[in-house]
C-alpha cells in the first residue's frame, strides 16, 4: 500500500508540474508566466522530496525557485513597459518552438520508456526504507572524494581507489567561474552607468566627478 | 508517528493521519502565535510609548484584542483594485503564508519532535524562508499601484541581499556542529548554558547578533521595514490590501518572525535545552555521563518541557524584535543596503574564518568542552 500512496502523490505533483508548465506556455501575461514557472518548479521540488532526494529538492527550491524570483524582478519587471505587459507570440515562433519542444519531448519519452533497460532490470525500488535514507551525507562525502556508491561495490582495495576522484576540483572550478561571471557582471553594469553620464562631465577631465555614488 | 500508526492501520491511512496531525499542530502554533503577537505588539508598543495599549477587550489586559482585530478584519470588504491582476492579487497572500508555514515542517520543537526530520534541515529552512518574498513581490506587482510596486521592489532588493549574510551566519554553527540536522544540533547543546553554541567561541557570540540583525531585516521588521514604509510609501506592498488578505500577509510576517527566532534558538541558544540541565536532574532526559535512559513517558514529559523552553526562547526573540521596532527609527534604503553589504557580509565572513581557525587551534574547546553531549 505504501507504493500506492507514493504513486498517488507522484501523480498529484506531476500533474501540478505539467499543468503549470503548460500554463507558462499558454499565458500571455509575463508576470503570470513567471508565477506559473515558479509553481511548476516548486512542484518539481516536491517530486524530488517524494523521491527521497531532500537535498536536491531544497536546492531546487533555493536555486530555481529563488533564481526565477530574481529573474522575475530584475529581468521582467524592469523591462516590462506597462504594469501588465502582454507578450504576443508570432506563428513562426510557435512553429519553431513547437518543433524544438516536440523533439525534446520525443528524446525524453524514449529515455523514460527505456529506463527499465538501464537500471535494476526494471524492478521497482520505491519502498519507504529507501525513501527515508539521508541523501546529503553521501553527496558531501563524494565532494571530498569518498564515493559512497563505489564503497558499496564489491571490489578490491586497488580498484576502489580508482574511481574516488571526488567532485571537489570541478566544484572549485565552477565556483571560480561563477566569481568571474559575478565580477564581470558588476563591471559591465558599472561601465554602462559611466557611459550614460552627460558628455559635459566626461570631457571635464576630472574623473572623480563621474561616479559620485560609487 | 506514521510508523507507530502503521501497526494498526494500512500505511497510506497512517501516513495521511500522521501528516494531518503534524500539519494541524503546526498550523495551530503558527496562528496562535500570530494572534498572541498582535496583542503583544500593541501592548509592547503602548508600554514603550508610555501608553497602556489595549485594556478593554476581554478583561484586564485586553487579551482578547487579537480576536476583536480578527473579527474586524474578516468582516471588512474584500477590495480588488481595477488596475490589479485579480488572480495574482488574490493568490499572493497565500503564497507568502505557505512559505512561512512550510518552514515549520523542518523545525524541531524538542528532541525528535519534528514534523519531518531532515538531514539538511538548516538548508531547507533557509531555502523555504526565502520564498516568502515571492508573495510580497507578486502582491506588490499585481496591485497595479505605484506604492505597492515600490514596496515590492524594495522588499526584493532587501531580502535577496540579506539572504547572503543570513545563510553565512547559519553556516557557522553548522560548521561547529558538523551537521545540518537541527535535531542533532539541538541535542549537541544539552547540559549547562555554556554548552550552547553561542558560548562556544567568541566568534560565534558575535555571529549570533549578526544573524539576528539579518533575520530582522529578512522578515521586514522595523528598523528594516522599508517595503511598507508608511512615511514614504503609504503602506508599501500592503497599500491595496484590506481585510482578510491583509491579515494573511500579517500572519505570514508573524509566523516567519517566530520561525527565524526559533532557528536562532536552535542554532545558537541551546534549542530545547534550558540553561540548567533540569531535565537530566529530574531523570526526564538521557544522561550521557551515567548512561541513564528515561522511561518513554518520562522522556515525553522531558520533551514537553523542552518544547516550552524553545517556545519561550523564540518568544523572547520576537519580543526583542518588537522592542527594536518601537525603539529604533527606520533606516533609509541606502542605509539598509550599506548595513548588509558593507557590514553584515564582511563581518559574517570574518566570523566564519575566525571560527574555522578556532576549531583548528582548539579542537576540544579552549575553556569549556565542545565535544557534544
Amino acid at each position: 500500500m505504501g507504493i500506492v500512496f507514493h504513486t498517488v502523490l507522484f501523480y498529484l505533483l506531476a500533474i501540478l508540474a505539467c499543468g503549470f508548465a503548460v500554463a507558462v506556455v499558454l499565458s500571455n501575461n509575463i508576470v503570470r508566466m513567471a508565477f506559473y514557472l515558479v509553481a511548476c518548479l516548486g512542484a518539481v521540488a516536491g517530486l524530488f522530496f517524494l523521491a527521497g532526494a531532500d537535498f536536491v529538492g531544497a536546492l531546487q527550491l533555493m536555486i530555481y525557485v529563488g533564481g526565477t524570483l530574481v529573474l522575475l524582478i530584475f529581468g521582467v519587471m524592469l523591462t516590462a513597459r506597462g504594469p501588465l505587459a502582454n507578450i504576443q507570440t508570432s506563428r513562426a515562433q510557435w512553429a519553431m518552438v513547437g518543433l524544438i519542444g516536440a523533439s525534446l519531448l520525443a528524446v525524453l519519452l524514449y529515455a523514460a520508456t527505456t529506463a527499465g533497460k538501464w537500471t535494476h532490470s526494471g524492478q521497482i525500488v520505491a519502498d519507504r526504507s529507501h525513501v527515508s535514507k539521508p541523501t546529503a551525507t553521501p553527496i558531501g562525502l563524494a565532494l571530498l572524494g569518498v564515493r559512497a556508491d563505489r564503497l558499496n561495490a564489491e571490489r578490491t582495495d586497488a580498484a576502489l581507489g580508482k574511481g574516488m576522484a571526488g567532485y571537489l576540483l570541478p566544484f572549485e572550478i565552477v565556483s571560480v567561474h561563477l566569481v568571474v561571471v559575478l565580477i564581470g557582471a558588476a563591471y559591465l553594469a558599472r561601465a554602462r552607468r559611466r557611459a550614460t553620464t552627460p558628455p559635459m562631465a566626461a570631457t571635464s577631465g576630472d574623473s572623480n566627478n563621474l561616479d559620485p555614488g560609487d | 508517528m506514521a510508523d507507530f500508526l502503521a501497526i494498526w492501520l494500512p500505511s497510506w491511512l497512517a501516513l495521511t493521519l500522521a501528516a494531518l496531525v503534524h500539519v494541524t499542530l503546526i498550523l495551530t502554533l503558527a496562528l496562535t502565535a500570530a494572534a498572541a503577537f498582535t496583542w503583544a505588539e500593541r501592548k509592547v508598543a503602548g508600554r514603550i510609548q508610555d501608553r497602556l495599549g489595549p485594556t478593554r477587550v476581554g478583561g484586564r489586559f485586553g487579551w482578547l484584542q487579537a480576536v476583536a482585530d480578527g473579527l474586524k478584519l474578516v468582516s471588512k470588504e474584500d477590495i480588488i483594485p481595477r488596475n490589479a491582476d485579480p488572480l495574482l492579487f488574490r493568490t499572493a497572500p497565500y503564497v507568502s503564508f505557505c512559505a512561512s508555514f512550510c518552514v515549520y515542517l523542518a523545525l524541531p520543537f524538542a528532541n525528535g519532535w519534528v514534523a519531518q526530520p531532515l538531514d539538511i534541515a538548516v538548508f531547507f529552512v533557509l531555502a523555504v524562508a526565502g520564498l516568502e518574498v515571492l508573495g510580497v513581490i507578486l502582491g506588490g506587482y499585481a496591485s497595479g499601484s505605484k506604492w505597492s510596486l515600490f514596496g515590492a521592489m524594495r522588499e526584493a532588493a532587501q531580502v535577496v541581499s540579506y539572504e547572503v549574510p543570513l545563510a553565512l551566519c547559519a553556516v557557522i554553527p553548522v560548521m561547529v556542529a558538523g551537521t545540518m540536522d537541527l535535531v542533532a544540533i539541538g541535542n549537541m547543546q544539552a547540559g549547562w548554558a555554556w554548552n550552547w553554541l553561542i558560548f562556544h567561541n567568541p566568534f560565534l557570540f558575535i555571529t549570533f547578533f549578526i544573524y539576528f540583525t539579518c533575520a530582522v531585516a529578512s522578515v521586514n521588521r522595523a528598523p528594516f521595514d522599508l517595503p511598507e514604509a508608511e512615511s514614504e510609501l503609504v503602506a508599501g506592498f500592503l497599500t491595496e490590501y484590506s481585510g482578510f488578505r491583509w491579515s494573511v500577509f500579517f500572519m505570514a510576517e508573524y509566523a516567519s518572525m517566530f520561525a527565524v527566532s526559533m532557528l536562532a534558538a536552535i542554532l545558537f541558544l541551546g534549542g530545547w535545552n534550558g540553561p540548567l540541565p533540569i531535565t537530566v536532574w529530574l531523570g526526564l532526559a538521557p544522561n550521557p555521563a551515567t548512561g541513564y535512559e528515561p522511561h518513554a513517558l518520562l522522556a515525553y514529559f522531558g520533551n514537553f518541557l523542552g518544547m516550552v523552553n524553545i517556545l519561550i526562547k523564540a518568544t523572547l526573540g520576537v519580543l526583542l524584535m518588537m522592542w527594536a521596532r518601537w525603539t529604533l527609527p527606520r533606516l533609509r534604503i541606502d542605509q539598509v543596503m550599506t548595513m548588509c553589504l558593507k557590514y553584515c557580509i564582511p563581518l559574517a565572513a570574518v566570523m566564519f574564518v575566525g571560527t574555522m581557525i578556532y576549531l583548528y587551534a582548539f579542537p576540544v574547546g579552549l575553556i569549556f568542552r565542545s565535544g557534544g553531549g
